[in-house]
């Protein structure tokens, strides 16, 4: 586990079982649509630049090509015990079969955000619905940036990771030659966001 | 004779203590004195040479010698040898192993460490049976010979061990006997010489064993039947296909020059230097 | 400034690996274990060190025994089909007393079982797994961070106690992300093998000394010893002297067992006036760690045990642990059908009841399971 640092001493000492200090995100979809790297991205966004402890875990397998894909992560100030989910705060979903498949891991005060293209029945009230795939192929011209879109929006809804930090970790991990199309996805991606945030009832 | 049994002497461990382990008249001591004999011909110095060795009677060979030994499991030592010589590429690594050892557990291994083309020197006692176990048949044991557990002969085909190593990658191949020791002596030293994978089959008697059960007589006689059954390489190549039949080739069947492993990892370690 | 990176546990190996001073590897691929291998072909040869993929499993422990009879720091990495192929060469570097590392990322079994999911299923066989007697050093880390420090711990164990030592990790940890701080170089101890200093004539590869300790000379250092799998004498030819056996196979007990205060880590917290006591080791220590927050947030009096050095067993430390009047029960959590509970239940005290919260279904346990569990037996 993380080593604790004075901040974290402190923030444990003022809330002694604070077991639940934890920020738990699930992006799901299916396989090639860059959840497991997202997921890396948020992680090594926090972790590094945000100061926070995470933790990144993900299906691996047969399961991870193609069908259902999933990467979870746990984001805290203090140190992280459990490493995989205990109640989700934020489910993202790409595809119906993994909405389906994951909305009753949501806490009642978690947030489902998922692509309203893709998925047309809404299994949970507290939830925000961006077009991410028609967004990716119609305004950036690139649809495998649909994840860098939805990294924008959790931003944007959620502020778990800020802003700078993942600009940053996004640029990074971009592949040569597509750091401007990533960079367009993820200004897209806290705009739209943004927006649905204002937009809706949460 | 004396001047040879002489330098044998000189590199025999102090320490250990004798009768060896073999049957009296066991070919495997005679590829003893031809290791030794190449040895002290190349001068290479004693630190500088590991012999390796897996199960079974020809892999006991090490212990008597006095170099770096390794006595290891059974079919793995030129698996560990391995280790031993990228670890340490100065190594003169030579592994003794017979044809149970080396081409049925450690089969895999054998083609292996022949594709990789690492320059380790494998001496292969092939007496055609199990000994240690007692007589057990092995993957070059004839058709239809008999072994404990080919009571009504053997119903397995045999490897060739020459086109076995050149099909696999080795540099170098070659056959002998421990009846033609001086040829023995210096097939030994041109695969040590050798950079690279280097095999030389050493065709010794297994009298107490497979002399026994197939009727191949003492190991007198299975020595001197080396000597009719043997055709060189070069005179096989002048003599007609039905003269051959039922003759043992020995000589040289492959010596080419090709990169070898070590070499290539150490350019690519200078590769990466200031990377 | 602290060097904060995000890392897999099995790219911690790797890292741990190179600060602890390795210089050879040889694998096999294998999931999920797989990591370790490509992290090292691509750092090994940058400084100097030597990677090499073998045919299989068994080639690969053959191989860093061979390496580390020349003087090289070692390690392979597997998962357990690849575990169960290297037993037998293990053994070997047990009797021939060769330090290495043996990385064992643990997947589900028996046979090729789960690849890509999680357990705990291969404790006994760290300890158990080659045949005959010897002494087995396994090591568990909770996190990726701990990996780190306890590969390096793992490198100097087998380096100061010549012997081969096992890192028991699992597929969860293996494959997980997590935050680390780089540890400083200088921060860390890093042992190397004690080499020889009498002649070569005066040399002898396995001496009985009184402390059990024995310098280790590498070929081509002028020693020219000789190393063999069989029983051996001290010079190490073989023997068949029963006074010469016993004396070999008790310096390979003793040469452990007399260091355990040093070998065995165990944490402890809240045992002092604990009811009831989790033990559990690895990754599921966290759901225990978390199970206990969450009881004591209801007032219960658990406390926790984590094995970090899981093998040898050191019976006064637990005797010790468990020795307060307060302790009724010990669970024991493990993603197996209960295989360290034995270990556990030998030493706990007789009054003391021990259970087993065994889960083997290819998931973590969850710290409500601990939580359900410490409910029920309170």
């Amino acid at each position: 586990m993380t080593p604790k640092t004075k901040a974290n001493e402190a923030h444990e000492s003022a809330k002694p079982a604070q077991v639940f200090d934890r920020f738990e995100i699930r992006l799901s979809g299916s396989g090639g649509q860059g959840l497991v790297l997202a997921g890396v991205i948020i992680a090594e966004a926090v972790s590094t630049l945000d100061g926070k402890n995470v933790v990144q875990t993900q299906s691996y397998g047969p399961e991870a090509r193609g069908g259902a894909s999933r990467t979870d992560l746990v984001i805290s100030e203090g140190e992280i015990y459990y490493p995989k989910p205990m109640a989700i705060d934020l489910l993202l979903a790409m595809t119906q079969e993994s909405c389906d498949l994951y909305h009753g891991g949501l806490k009642d005060t978690g947030v489902l955000i998922y692509d309203s293209h893709l998925v047309t029945q809404v299994p949970f009230a507290r939830s925000i619905g961006i077009p991410f795939s028609q967004l990716a192929r119609h305004e950036i011209g690139l649809p495998m940036v649909a994840n860098v879109i939805s990294l924008g929006a959790i931003c944007a809804i959620t502020k778990i990771v800020s802003e700078a930090a993942l600009t940053k970790i996004v640029t990074k991990r971009s592949p040569r030659g597509t750091e401007e199309k990533n960079m367009q996805a993820l200004q897209l991606g806290l705009k739209v966001g943004k927006e649905a945030l204002e937009g809706s009832k949460l | 004779m004396l001047q040879k049994s002489d330098v044998i002497h000189q590199y025999l461990r102090p320490k250990k203590a004798f009768p060896n382990v073999w049957c009296p008249g066991c070919g495997i001591g005679i590829v003893m004195g031809s290791l030794v004999r190449a040895i002290d011909k190349l001068q290479i110095a004693r630190d500088d040479i590991t012999l390796v060795s897996g199960i079974g009677c020809s892999s006991r060979l090490p212990v008597y010698l006095d170099f770096n030994t390794l006595h290891t499991t059974h079919g793995r030592a030129l698996a560990f040898a391995t280790g031993v010589k990228l670890a340490k590429p100065k190594m003169k690594v030579i592994v003794i192993t017979g044809d149970g050892d080396c081409l049925a557990i450690g089969g895999n291994h054998f083609i292996h460490a022949a594709r990789r083309n690492i320059d380790i020197t494998t001496i292969l006692i092939n007496n055609m049976i199990y000994g240690m176990t007692g007589g057990q048949f092995s993957p070059t044991t004839p058709s239809e010979s008999f072994a404990t557990t080919s009571p009504y002969g053997n119903k397995e085909n045999q490897f060739d061990i020459p086109k076995l190593a050149i099909a696999a990658g080795a540099s170098y191949v070659a056959r002998g006997t421990v009846y033609h020791v001086t040829q023995l002596d210096e097939l030994i030293t041109e695969a040590i010489t050798k950079r690279g994978f280097s095999v030389v089959e050493a065709f010794s008697n297994c009298h107490t064993y497979y002399g026994r059960l197939n009727r191949a007589g003492d190991a007198v006689k299975m020595i001197d039947d080396m000597k009719k059954n043997v055709i060189p390489l070069k005179a096989a190549a002048k003599m007609p296909p039905e003269k051959l039949e039922g003759k043992m080739l020995t000589g040289v069947f492959a010596d080419v020059e090709k990169d070898e492993y070590c070499d290539r990892y150490d350019q690519l370690i200078e590769s990466l230097k200031g990377k | 400034m602290a060097d904060v990176r995000l890392l897999q546990g099995n790219e911690a190996v790797v890292e741990g690996a190179m600060l602890g001073g390795l210089t050879f590897f040889a694998g096999y691929p294998i999931t999920p274990s797989t990591e370790v291998a490509e992290g090292l072909a691509r750092k090994l040869p940058k400084v100097g060190g030597k990677f090499i993929q073998m045919e299989d499993e068994i080639a690969s422990m053959a191989a860093i025994i061979g390496a580390a009879c020349t003087g090289a720091k070692t390690m392979t990495a597997t998962s357990g089909p690849g575990f169960s192929l290297m037993q037998e060469n293990i053994g070997y570097a047990y009797i021939a007393e060769v330090p290495c590392v043996i990385v064992n990322v643990q997947r589900g079994g028996p046979s090729t079982g789960l690849p890509t999911k999680v357990a705990q299923a291969d404790t006994m066989q760290a300890r158990w797994g080659t045949h005959g007697d010897y002494v087995a050093i396994a090591l568990a880390p909770q996190s990726v961070e701990e990996t780190i420090m306890l590969t390096i711990r793992a490198m100097n164990l087998s380096e100061e106690y010549r012997t081969p030592v096992i890192l028991l990790m699992d597929e969860v940890l293996g494959h997980m992300r997590e935050k680390v701080v780089m540890p400083e170089p200088g921060t860390f101890k890093v042992v190397n093998r004690t080499k020889p200093t009498v002649p070569a004539n005066w040399y002898k590869h396995f001496e009985i000394t009184p402390s059990f300790k024995s310098p280790m000379a590498s070929f081509g250092d002028g020693y020219r010893f000789h190393v063999t799998g069989l029983t051996h004498n001290e010079e190490g030819f073989p023997t068949s002297e029963s006074k010469k056996i016993h004396d070999k196979l008790f310096k390979l007990q003793n040469k452990i067992m007399r260091y355990v205060d040093d070998i065995c880590e165990i944490e402890t917290d809240g045992m002092e006036d604990a009811h009831v006591a989790v033990v559990a080791y690895g990754n599921v220590a966290r759901a225990a760690k978390q199970a206990i927050q969450m009881a004591r947030h209801r007032r219960m009096k658990v406390g926790q045990v984590r094995p970090i050095t899981i093998w040898p067993t050191h019976d006064k430390k637990y005797h010790e642990i468990f020795s307060s009047k307060s302790l009724e029960v010990i669970i024991v959590a493990e993603l197996n059908q209960g295989q360290y509970v034995t270990e556990i239940e030998r030493v706990a005290p007789k009054h003391v009841k021990v259970v087993s919260l065994a889960r083997f279904d290819s998931e973590l346990i969850t710290p409500d399971q601990i939580l359900n569990k410490i409910k029920e037996v309170r």
